[in-house]
């Protein structure tokens, strides 16, 4: 137990650390930093041996529990996402999520705690146990999940990088817009994805290089430069923040996959099947027709998936160690995806993103969740 | 006799505003030219920010007379003809540029600290202040009282650092990192020129190391790296944490302000502070530190503008100071695209209160007349 528990405290320590070195050079000068990687691990490795003092993070769940709040890692606003309403409180896709797991645990939407994380700093924060669990609009990679150690448990958003041009260009498509000015986030993985696009239709363009969403916007806006390239969900509220959206269309193309979604630490299994199951419960929901309105009626479905899901056939609550209702309570308190999407980021928002990708797979989308049995 | 005793003018070229005027503007022709130029740039640019911020502009309700809760109900948003600025985002969310998330039952607290901090820089600022010494003791009392204020206990209920936010926290990092910075910065500059090499090495290396790094990397080293090198189940607090880089950043900037100061001390000073006996500590605190800390004012309110303007950084750790506020905002769909307003507003504040710190030294300077030679004193 002893020796288990010193290895758990170093891996966590080159965790962090390796987070730490992600965090400064993500998604800038990626190549520098590939190549530099073996020296810096050394380096790293040393440093984590010399910084002991971290517990271990078995039991995420009973610490939720003992604490009180859930602690759910967000952005510091993202349009949709997660951002303070006018009453100072966190609202968007990403706040739900947080709010869907902190009800699964204590059955009441308003045990949970806001933590800000930046691009920087929501890696850290997660390993180093300041959150429970993140939902901050980060994409699901191989290395994210794999060498940084942690879990991706599922994903509430399907997005991608898209373009924006003014509809007065008359472009339809992106493969039209040859010789096209693109303002476009130096260092990115964007930058990567529009090169690699613009040269396998064999079409040119010129970059105008720009540092954050505010400056593509106005440089947009002004008419510097053609055409805005980021993440479509990006796109759309820049589309939003236009004076008059409708002189901005944003293209069908989506060149890239950003599957957004909850994670939590690697290796405690029990914590993340409760934020993966409750985010499955809710897209089972909408699948079942389930709605915050409805729930109580449907108590007395004949669905048998409608009862198991409510609690009321099956233990699967505590199989999670959870209360039976907690599904039924998420519901009650939250809504099934399509509610939550709708409310947030939806056609009747002003970011008026379509469902897409992010549709049910009955509906032409790509939304699976395992069956509820 | 008579003519001799009429005291003849000036000439009127050479007094009053047309004196004023020929002297500071119109003085050659290259004086003139520029003089023209910025008027006329005056002229076409004050109508038309004036017209922006005021006359054109929504602060509650937009020119339909409706209150406006979201951006598409503002003027400009209506009919791009009609409107200016919508300071309505900024009337509805003003709780929250001051406050942050902090519990509006609670709020009376943070108000009351507010005061507070008024009453205990009021003796510091203006020294003829009557019963000064009472306020003085109130002063050395008043960060005990405003933490137990802010973040609870001794029958407060607790409000964790996490709620707080917006001018809240920029002046929370602004006032403790500049309070603790000038002592730990004088020992430093002290400890730099001691005759001990252990010290004056350990103080260098200090200096050196905090003064090569950006405040973004301190800032990260606070929010990572501390909690590793603290000892199990010591669980520090966020806004801590980056209090500890923000004044250890600080601290070794003052330090090489004061040491600046100190190195203008003709060895005279020192000498004769000596050969009255004096030990270490007497000759620095009655002697040197007083006149060198004088001449120091306007490097000590440089750096300290410099810091206040630097909290801003904290957004990179997840901390919500004021322009992390303002940005929360923007990213809230019901006022996408109000980036002027905003980012206007948040830099008026930090306007006001670096200019108040500009303003506060050079009324300090001219008091104390730093400019004085020291040497000949």
């Amino acid at each position: 137990m002893v020796g288990n528990f010193k290895l758990n405290k170093s891996i966590i320590g080159i965790n962090l650390l390796i987070c730490y070195r992600e965090a400064i050079f993500e998604k800038r000068y990626l190549n520098n930093y590939l190549n530099g990687e073996n020296n810096m691990k050394k380096l790293l490795s040393i440093f984590a041996v010399l910084a002991f003092a971290f517990s271990a993070h078995a039991g995420t769940l009973d610490d939720v529990k003992n604490r009180g709040f859930l602690k759910c890692g967000v952005t510091t606003g993202l349009a949709g996402f997660a951002a303070p309403d006018d009453s100072g409180e966190w609202a968007g896709l990403d706040a739900d999520m947080c709010r869907a797991v902190a009800v699964a645990v204590f059955g009441d939407r308003s045990k949970v705690e806001f933590i800000t994380t930046t691009g920087k700093s929501r890696f850290p924060t997660l390993a180093s146990g300041e959150v429970d669990m993140l939902a901050r609009n980060t994409t699901w990679t191989i290395s994210r999940d794999v060498n940084l150690g942690f879990e991706f448990v599922g994903v509430n958003f399907y997005d991608g990088q898209g373009f924006m041009v003014p509809s007065a260009l008359g472009v339809s498509s992106a493969t039209e817009l040859d010789g096209a000015t693109v303002c476009i986030q130096t260092g990115t993985t964007t930058e990567l994805n529009l090169a690699d696009f613009f040269r396998l239709n064999g079409i040119s363009y010129e970059a105008l290089p720009i540092e954050t969403n505010d400056e593509g916007k106005e440089n947009l806006f002004a008419g510097r430069c053609d055409v805005y390239t980021t993440d479509a969900s990006g796109l759309s509220s820049t589309r939003a923040a236009a004076s008059n959206p409708d002189k901005w269309v944003v293209l069908p193309e989506i060149i890239s996959k950003e599957p957004l979604g909850p994670l939590v630490r690697h290796g405690d299994h029990q914590w993340g099947d409760v934020v993966r199951w409750s985010l499955n419960a809710m897209i089972i929901a909408e699948e079942l027709g389930i709605t915050s309105e409805n729930v109580d009626a449907q108590m007395s479905s004949n669905v048998p998936e409608v009862l198991r899901l409510l609690g009321v056939e099956g233990n699967y609550g505590e199989m999670l160690e959870l209360s039976n209702d907690w599904a039924y309570q998420i519901i009650k308190q939250i809504g099934n995806y399509s509610e939550s999407y709708e409310a947030n980021v939806g056609p009747d928002t002003p970011l008026e993103i379509a469902r897409g990708l992010n549709a049910l797979w009955t509906q032409g989308g790509i939304l699976y969740a395992p069956p509820f049995r | 006799m008579n003519e001799m005793n009429e005291v003849r003018k000036p000439p009127v070229a050479t007094t009053g505003i047309i004196g004023w005027l020929r002297i500071n503007l119109f003085f050659n022709w290259t004086n003139s030219l520029i003089t023209l130029f910025v008027i006329y740039c005056l002229y076409q640019f004050i109508p038309w920010i004036l017209d922006w911020t005021i006359f054109s502009a929504d602060f509650k309700y937009n020119y339909l007379g409706e209150q406006i809760t979201n951006q598409e109900m503002c003027s400009r948003n209506l009919d791009p003809e009609n409107g200016g600025a919508c300071w309505a985002v900024i009337y509805v969310r003003f709780y929250q540029f001051i406050y942050g998330f902090y519990p509006r039952v609670e709020v009376w607290r943070v108000n009351l600290a507010y005061v507070m901090l008024a009453f205990a820089l009021l003796p510091l600022l203006y020294t003829k202040l009557p019963y000064r010494k009472y306020f003085l003791y109130f002063t050395y009392i008043f960060p005990v009282i405003a933490y137990f204020l802010l973040n609870g206990g001794l029958g407060f209920t607790e409000v964790s650092t996490n709620k707080w936010g917006g001018l809240l926290v920029t002046l929370v990092l602004g006032c403790t990192g500049i309070a603790l910075a000038f002592p730990i910065g004088i020992m430093l500059a002290l400890g730099r020129r001691s005759k001990l090499p252990v010290i004056s090495m350990m103080c260098t290396l200090f200096i050196e190391f905090i003064r090569g790094v950006p405040l973004i990397t301190l800032l990260f080293f606070g929010m990572v790296m501390l909690p590793l090198f603290l000892p199990e189940g010591i669980d520090m607090d966020g806004l801590v944490r980056v209090l500890v880089a923000v004044t250890l950043f600080q601290s070794a900037y003052m330090a090489e302000v004061i040491r600046g100061g100190l190195q203008a001390i003709p060895p005279g000073q020192y000498e004769a502070a000596k050969s009255l006996g004096m030990s270490y500590w007497r000759m620095n605190l009655l002697i040197i530190l007083p006149q060198a800390i004088r001449i120091s004012i306007p490097p000590i309110v440089n750096t300290s503008i410099g810091l206040f303007k630097d909290t801003t950084l904290v957004i990179i750790v997840g901390i919500l100071d004021l322009l992390g506020i303002g940005r929360g905002t923007l990213a809230d769909t019901n006022w996408l695209g109000l980036s002027y307003e905003i980012y206007f507003f948040v830099s008026l504040v930090f306007f006001i209160f670096t200019f108040g710190m500009s303003r506060y030294s050079l009324y300090l300077e001219k008091k104390l007349k730093t400019g004085i030679n020291m040497g000949a004193d």
